[in-house]
């Protein structure tokens, strides 16, 4: 079935991105639909975290294009790729928080700096944002190195739905929490970005994470996307890498030692 | 391997470094001269850079005062000139010494907390998070720095300027049996406002210089720990030839 422009809030056509010699990204291709929460997967050193900063724009591609909402953005000057950063959402592996700002400051960053609201009433968008992410007012003045790995992650998502963006991107959500923790991310993660009806864009590695927060799965590999399909289908998808990676077995086409 | 291709590929890499620097430059200008201007962080900066310097400021001042004026009294003895230690003291502590001493000493205090602290800014993704949420690093980051370090660099030399002086009056008053009074006199007789405008202007470039190598290195700052502390080494060094190679322009300028 083919889709009409407006059935795709991120399209990617053919990305090549390289680091000297190292192709990372040899080609891809990728729609994601509005309202949609597509899941990358694929192992170490594929191109997941490159492709996302792709995406995000921090990162250049050597050729092809990304557009959004209609509109290429793989070449904007800076104040349109702020507007365009306006939609987005991320969250980062490592949480990515700011040492300097206390927690309630973290997440009300966009709202304070880019803006233009208030301390008061962005004070006030924070405590809300990090209910959302089931964390008190006991946390909003601490500094995030007093916080654990989990709630780094919690208030890192806070601080990316804060201003309600349309689009959400996750990198590598689970990565380092224990499966408890994970599964609560992976929980607010999900009702989150239903709650927003926002687009969402993850990488991870992590099956119970894809099945917690995935509709659409995409497998990539060497560079280049290799199976995409809704994420019912992924335990069944008829491809040896995706199955390989799906079982986490050693035996398949993935050799882990030539990579 | 050839000679010649090792002159080649060094020459290459230094000009590639240099246009780099320039560019990093440029941005770190345009972002400090043009609005947003983000008040807070140029505020922090203003106490870091220049309050939180005054200590070592103070200290390097008195003791090159002091140490100047022995100098110049041992010297002076040689030709029955130790009359003119007032003179000499404020000559070299505001042209000079004052500046360049204090400008050392900041380059090893603030480029390396800049780059540390940037350096870590990088690796930890925290820079890429400042461009997601529509902010600018080189405006919320690299500017505020540049700023504070051109407006309190001249500042603080000007603090070390008077407390050199007083370095060299007190070694002069309390060992060298000079009269307190007439020190000072021959001092504010002798030192003109050029001598001591000539180094405010030396500061304000070290000050820019400071600022520049600080945020150039941690911004480029590589993964890990080796990386941070690599790009703090290369901001004080660079720092320094920087400083000592702009003196010495700006002096010939000068003088």
């Amino acid at each position: 079935m083919s889709k009409t422009d407006s059935d795709i809030k991120i399209s990617i056509r053919d990305v090549h991105k390289s680091f000297g010699s190292n192709h990372v990204l040899q080609g891809v291709d990728l729609d994601v639909c509005p309202g949609r929460s597509m899941v990358v997967i694929g192992g170490s050193g594929t191109g997941k975290s490159v492709l996302l900063k792709c995406i995000l724009g921090l990162i250049t591609p050597d050729s092809g294009s990304i557009i959004i909402d209609g509109k290429p953005v793989t070449h904007l000057s800076e104040r349109k790729r702020a507007k365009v950063m306006a939609k987005f959402g991320m969250l980062f592996q490592g949480g990515a928080l700011f040492d300097s700002l206390s927690v309630w400051e973290n997440v009300a960053f966009r709202l304070l700096y880019a803006d233009g609201v208030g301390r008061k009433a962005a004070k006030q968008r924070a405590e809300a944002a990090l209910n959302q992410v089931n964390l008190g007012a006991e946390v909003m003045n601490l500094s995030p190195a007093e916080l654990s790995g989990g709630m780094q992650k919690r208030v890192g998502l806070a601080r990316a739905i804060v201003a309600k963006p349309e689009i959400l991107f996750f990198d590598e959500p689970t990565t380092g929490l224990d499966p408890i923790t994970a599964d609560v991310i992976d929980n607010l993660i999900r009702r989150q970005v239903t709650a927003l009806g926002a687009t969402a864009v993850s990488i991870t590695h992590d099956m119970g994470s894809v099945r917690k927060i995935a509709d659409d799965v995409a497998m990539i590999h060497e560079g280049k996307i290799i199976w995409r399909g809704p994420v019912k289908d992924v335990d069944n998808s008829g491809n040896d890498y995706v199955q390989q990676f799906v079982t986490g077995s050693e035996d398949g086409p993935i050799k882990v030692l030539a990579r | 391997m050839n000679p010649l291709a090792i002159i080649g590929r060094t020459l290459i890499a230094l000009t590639r470094e240099a246009g780099a620097m320039s560019l990093f430059a440029w941005r770190g200008v345009s972002a400090a001269l043009s609005p947003p201007w983000y008040w807070s962080q140029l505020g922090a900066q203003f106490l870091r850079i220049g309050y939180f310097s005054l200590p070592v400021v103070g200290l390097t001042a008195v003791f090159t005062g002091a140490a100047l004026a022995l100098n110049i009294y041992t010297g002076g003895a040689r030709f029955n000139a130790e009359q003119f230690v007032p003179n000499i003291v404020v000559l070299g502590i505001t042209r000079e010494l004052g500046p360049v001493l204090a400008s050392l000493m900041l380059a090893g205090r603030v480029s390396a907390a800049m780059a540390a602290e940037i350096g870590a800014m990088r690796v930890t993704e925290q820079i890429d998070a400042l461009e997601t949420l529509s902010t600018d690093p080189f405006r919320f980051l690299v500017g505020p720095r540049i700023l504070a370090a051109v407006i309190t660099v001249p500042m603080l030399v000007l603090v070390a300027d008077i407390i050199g002086v007083l370095g060299g009056w007190a070694v002069s008053t309390q060992i060298l049996d000079f009269n307190g009074a007439t020190y000072i006199r021959n001092t504010v007789d002798f030192v003109t406002r050029w001598d001591v405008v000539s180094g405010l202007i030396k500061a304000a470039t070290f000050g820019f210089i400071i600022a520049l190598m600080g945020c150039y290195h941690g911004y480029r700052s590589k993964r890990g720990a080796q990386g941070v502390g690599r790009a703090t080494t290369n901001a004080v060094v660079s720092a320094a030839i920087l400083i000592f190679a702009a003196n010495y322009v700006l002096t010939t300028l000068f003088v």
